[in-house]
């Protein structure tokens, strides 16, 4: 934990609203611990704009340990940065060298407008769930939870991709902003348990025909999502969502 | 203020079942006339709002993040308690109840224990059923681990994210009644004030953190679910935007405050490094399972260990004291959460801290490691250790992890009945933001149950029977937004907000946050005094002070304005903090996290039943004016009033 500090250069999005246009801003903020966070030396520029009375630079956060996937940022080009398996919360200017420039950007993708600065709107994803990201299940009717065993195999893949925190950087990374790891990890985490099996077409024809409405692009196969999601959650999800829904549309075909 | 607990009749284990068959139903086809308001969408909230809609109410539920799965539940990590004994190890509702009231340190209520503990059950049942993917033996059946202050394993768990996985099959739930209409959704909408019309909640206002706008809002009852209290302290491991508004908002419209002074200091989270810090990272209760705790026996051995000078694998175990497998030789590691908090401050202030600063212990895993193979513990904790050394800079796979106790949740909250309404009629109170089930102090893992209880199964019943026994049917959905109470608490909203925008000083809302912070943590943090108390009050006077006549917002109200949403929510802090510090030091005893240095056998805490086995209510009287208190006396009828021991 040796503690040092460095400065570093800023090139921050600067938008009022999605109405006005935006531009880059430097500021350079000086005497950062490299222990300290990202989001706490983006904490410490807001400080100084403020006694400067100058506004601060609007980003979301919450949990600042990885998990609520509020915070957004696109660090030198990279949605949360370019390490590896972590948040924007979770990066630390230890990564950093004394005198870098960095660029912050928000997540840019047309589904996502812009809120102000570096944040944005991803209520998207929260439509893409109500169209079909759920059990329908009711209070009360639940048998006991021993009574279907879910093989270790089943339920840990079940997992891999219910761990998605739903922060978008897979869509921001995305040349083709596409929602399909996210749409997917649900989708197939649901679809997969026996639990979800009844309801797995009409899952998947709601949920993928929300993403198109939403405005999303189509997986061309690059794999910038599963190397920008903080959570590791794999290709193979997609290509399990196209099996279901392909399945689904010809079964809708025959009427089955 | 007049507490009626409203405990049902019958012996404990049915008051429950005679409570439900008590309530007044509404008939399906009435329900969707009634309308409710929830305040808050993590696991009591958005469980509530989720099944109230099922059940055909209409719902608006309002939340401050940018979606309703961003509540901060689900930063949980650890697991969820449920007396379902699929270990065989002797389990049961009754012993869940006797764990949880003895780890509370018999400070509360029997009949809300108990039915948290019956209602535990079904709340695995329930998850399961909504696809939450719970770890599972290869045989298909799940898997349980154990948690702090019980000997045995009914912790259900998905890896180390277990909140994140039950929040989320809330939110599905939720996700589902939103697509059918019956809830309203409302994000980016943070509550500043509920609304009573003759004495009665029937709406709140909110501000709308994208536009700035306030706005009224109308219902038939009220639900607030807004979490504790823990950013008091500043650093703690809440999220940055967790805040006492809403509770304290009810507070000073009436509602009872009861406990604030039950704050639970986590034992095992990252130490605190420098000034720059914005949190405390916990590190999940689960890792005492296999993690030893242990600081050096000698100072020295100590001092050398903080500069670096000799590794912690060098220390040979002769030299190492596993304090809490010495004190407490039955629980070990696994003793509950304030009683290792307290061993831990203990031996670092004896000077045997390990981490630079001095406030720290080793937790190691060393052994664990030999005996069950690098891949298992990966396999257990993968997650918790990858975060570790991304906050810490080394792996904890080579050396021990270095911890401290740090502010985590709070007992304390809004005084609730046994139907989780408030003193307020119509305003209801779930989760933590409530004070009723783990007394002076909460057992790991029990906070998730006690959400999901009060969201999918408590309120819906409750707020049932409040409808069916107080709003007739022809007076459903009949609230006015245009009540002269709704100007008045609107008027008071924007008056607020213009006053602190008009300051225009230099000191900014963090600023005054962290010293407030400092404050709360040195001299009502893990020990406590009369003096102490007695001079966090004077000083959270003068940073009110301060506060009031040098603040500066910058920016707009009618915009997004994220210092204007802390300003107005470290201003509610400066209140309840003196709150917090009147109920500490009138509570002349130590129990659970409440330490009372005058009050201890050997730093252990001694209880004064003769005098406080009751709930603390307080009333507000206005600020900077001393608050009233009240008492609800607890009544044990089913466990004895032991000495707390784990040894």
């Amino acid at each position: 934990m040796s503690e040092h500090t460095i400065s570093v250069k800023l090139k921050v999005w600067r938008q009022k609203g999605a109405q006005t246009p935006g531009r880059f801003v430097e500021y350079e903020v000086k005497e950062v611990s490299t222990s300290s966070s990202f989001l706490e030396m983006m904490d410490l520029l807001n400080e100084e704009l403020i006694a400067r009375g100058e506004d601060p630079v609007a980003f979301d956060h919450d949990c600042r340990e990885g998990i609520c996937g509020q915070c957004s940022m696109t660090i030198n080009g990279i949605p949360h940065g370019r390490n590896r398996l972590q948040t924007t919360c979770q990066l630390h200017m230890r990564s950093f060298t004394n005198g870098e420039t960095i660029t912050i950007e928000p997540f840019r993708a047309e589904p996502f407008p812009l809120v102000k600065d570096l944040v944005v709107d991803r209520g998207a994803f929260d439509r893409i769930i109500q169209a079909g990201g759920y059990i329908e299940q009711r209070v009360g009717s639940a048998q006991d939870a021993n009574a279907i065993p879910i093989g270790k195999v089943t339920a840990d893949r079940a997992m891999d991709g219910a761990v998605c925190i739903g922060c978008g950087a897979c869509v921001a990374v995305c040349p083709n902003a596409s929602a399909m790891l996210f749409t997917s990890a649900k989708m197939t985490q649901l679809n997969l348990l026996p639990q979800g099996k009844p309801e797995r077409h009409r899952r998947a024809v709601g949920m993928v025909g929300q993403m198109d409405a939403e405005g999303f692009g189509n997986c061309t196969n690059i794999g910038e999502c599963e190397a920008a999601c903080p959570k590791g959650i794999s290709l193979d999800f997609i290509a399990s969502m196209n099996r279901d829904y392909a399945v689904a549309k010809i079964k809708q075909l025959f009427g089955a | 203020m007049k507490l009626d607990s409203n405990i049902p009749e019958g012996p404990l284990e049915k008051k429950w079942t005679n409570a439900k068959f008590n309530y007044k139903l509404v008939n399906p086809a009435n329900k969707r006339k009634y309308s409710v308001i929830v305040v808050g969408s993590g696991l009591a909230g958005g469980a509530a709002a989720a099944t109230m809609g099922e059940l055909g109410y209409n719902v608006k539920c309002f939340c401050y993040q940018d979606s309703p799965r961003r509540a901060h539940s689900i930063a949980a990590q650890g697991g969820i308690n449920a007396a379902k004994n699929y270990q065989n190890d002797g389990d049961s509702v009754f012993r869940l109840f006797y764990d949880t009231i003895k780890g509370g340190d018999f400070r509360s209520r029997e009949a809300n224990v108990h039915r948290l503990a019956e209602l535990s059950t079904a709340i695995i049942d329930q998850c399961v059923a909504q696809g939450v993917p719970f770890a599972r033996e290869y045989g298909g059946m799940l898997d349980n681990r154990s948690f702090g202050g019980a000997q045995v394993s009914r912790t259900f768990y998905a890896r180390g994210q277990t909140g994140q996985q039950l929040l989320l099959g809330a939110y599905q739930s939720l996700s589902r009644q939103i697509a059918l209409g019956q809830v309203k959704m409302y994000n980016r909408h943070e509550m500043l004030d509920v609304v009573l019309v003759d004495g009665v909640a029937k709406g709140i206002i909110t501000r709308n953190l994208v536009t700035g706008k306030i706005e009224r809002w109308g219902a038939d009852a009220v639900v607030l679910a807004t979490g504790g209290y823990s950013t008091v302290f500043f650093l703690s491991t809440n999220a940055a935007g967790c805040n006492v508004t809403a509770a304290w908002r009810a507070h000073r419209r009436g509602a009872g405050f009861a406990n604030p002074c039950y704050t639970q200091i986590h034992p095992t989270c990252i130490p605190q490094e420098g000034e720059h810090q914005s949190k405390l990272t916990l590190m999940s209760e689960s890792l005492r399972n296999d993690g030893r705790v242990w600081v050096p026996k000698s100072r020295e051995i100590a001092a050398k260990l903080r500069k670096r000078q000799m590794k912690p694998s060098e220390v040979k175990e002769e030299d190492r004291d596993y304090f809490l497998e010495r004190k407490y030789p039955s629980f070990g590691n696994l003793a509950p959460r304030d009683i290792s908090s307290r061993a831990a401050k203990e031996a670092c202030d004896d000077g045997r801290g390990i981490a630079p600063t001095g406030f720290g212990v080793y937790l190691d895993f060393a052994e664990a490691i030999n005996r069950l193979g690098r891949a298992k513990i990966e396999e257990r904790y993968g997650n918790l250790f990858d975060m570790y050394e991304n906050i810490a800079g080394y792996s904890a796979y080579d050396e021990p992890m270095m911890i401290y106790p740090a502010p985590h949740y709070t007992m304390g909250g809004l005084w609730v009945d046994y139907n989780l309404q408030t003193t307020i009629p119509g305003l209801f109170a779930g989760g933590e933001c409530n004070f009723s089930d783990h007394g002076a102090n909460r057992l790991g893992a029990s906070a998730l149950m006690q959400g999901l209880a009060d969201g999918y199964f408590v309120l819906p019943a409750t707020v049932s029977n409040y409808f069916g026994t107080n709003i007739p049917v022809g007076k459903a959905g009949k609230f006015d937004v245009n009540h002269p109470a709704f100007d008045a608490a609107e008027n008071e909203v924007r008056e607020r907000i213009d006053r602190m925008m008009s300051i225009k000083g230099s000191t900014s809302p963090r600023a005054i946050h962290i010293e407030l912070g400092k404050i709360m943590l040195d001299k009502c943090g893990m020990a406590r005094s009369h003096e102490s108390l007695t001079q966090a009050i004077g000083e959270i006077r003068a940073l009110r002070e301060k506060f009031w006549n040098d603040l500066v917002i910058p920016g707009e109200k009618e915009e997004f304005n994220a210092e204007l949403e802390r300003a107005g929510r470290v201003a509610d802090h400066l209140e309840f903090a003196e709150l917090l510090c009147y109920d500490a030091r009138d509570r002349d005893e130590s129990c659970g996290g409440h330490f009372r240095i005058e009050h201890q056998d050997e730093g252990e805490a001694v209880r004064h039943d003769d005098k406080f086995a009751h709930v603390s209510v307080w009333e507000f009287k206005g600020a900077g004016v001393e608050p009233v208190k009240h008492t609800e006396e607890l009544v044990f009828e089913n466990v004895h009033l032991g000495v707390r021991s784990y040894k």
